[in-house]
């Protein structure tokens, strides 16, 4: 999915634009951030109703695609700085979180992996 | 936010200073840990899981500690070592710290979006080798070592 899609799917508005194009197909809606860094994968599209300034540098450690604030959310103007200078979409919608995961589930996004880690701890 | 950089013995090390509560920076030391590690040349899945560690560390020093802490990240030829100190107040019981879902998140942190009581757990996941030593009105020190290259990344 796109960011047009997405946009007219969720009846959400951008408040960031990508640098590049963006295709979104998976993603990993939590409000707790913690859970966020736990279990999404690579290129996941995150769908939260957190605000605080640590979405974005959460964002950036993970390599998000793009952020879907839901609820009507919008995060502060220096959240949205750093999203411009990352390149990472933002958009805002005022549909709730279930229904967003709903939609885009439908629409073929995907949920992220649980990202496999080693099983035996090596020596130092 | 400024780290300080020093070579110590065959590695590089980067440290900075977290302030406890210092909510409007938190995760700025680790954005510039992971922006650090990929110029030194390490593979993105690398610097990911040492970022994750240096965030989750980071943001325990500014909602648990006492008096906040340092992060210190210093890389040789085989791991990226991280070590997170503080000087109190100390964890009573580390087992019950490490459960996932178990938290002491006061309600200003949970409404920020942390409090999952998956902190120390996202830590010890994404570490090759994990130590945690804490002491009750003392501090706590967690060191995490990543291997430079895992077989997902070489």
């Amino acid at each position: 999915m796109r960011l047009p899609e997405l946009l007219k799917l969720t009846e959400g508005r951008l408040l960031v634009d990508a640098k590049e194009d963006v295709f979104m197909d998976r993603a990993y809606a939590a409000d707790l951030l913690s859970d966020v860094l736990a279990l999404t994968d690579e290129q996941t599209t995150l769908i939260t109703g957190t605000t605080s300034p640590q979405v974005i540098r959460v964002a950036e450690i993970l390599n998000i695609v793009a952020i879907i604030f839901v609820r009507g959310k919008q995060p502060s103007d220096a959240v949205l700085e750093y999203a411009l200078r990352l390149g990472i979409p933002i958009i805002t919608t005022k549909k709730a979180m279930f229904e967003i995961c709903g939609l885009m589930y439908e629409n073929g996004v995907k949920p992220c992996k649980d990202r496999p880690m080693p099983e035996k701890k090596p020596s130092v | 936010m400024q780290g300080s950089a020093y070579a110590r013995e065959e590695a590089l090390c980067i440290e900075f200073d977290v302030r406890a509560g210092d909510v409007e920076h938190g995760g700025m030391a680790s954005s510039q840990i992971k922006a650090a590690l990929k110029q030194f040349g390490l593979s993105e899945p690398v610097a990911r899981r040492a970022g994750i560690i240096a965030f989750e560390g980071e943001m325990n020093l500014i909602v648990y500690s006492d008096s906040g802490g340092t992060i210190r990240v210093c890389v040789d030829s085989e791991y990226i070592e991280i070590t997170v100190q503080d000087f109190g107040p100390g964890i009573e019981d580390v087992d019950l710290a490490l459960t996932p879902g178990y938290s002491t998140a006061p309600a200003w942190a949970t409404d920020l979006g942390f409090g999952a009581g998956m902190g120390l757990h996202n830590m010890e996941k994404n570490a090759d080798r994990f130590e945690i030593h804490s002491r009750l009105d003392e501090g706590t020190t967690i060191s995490c070592w990543v291997k430079r290259r895992t077989d997902d990344s070489s």
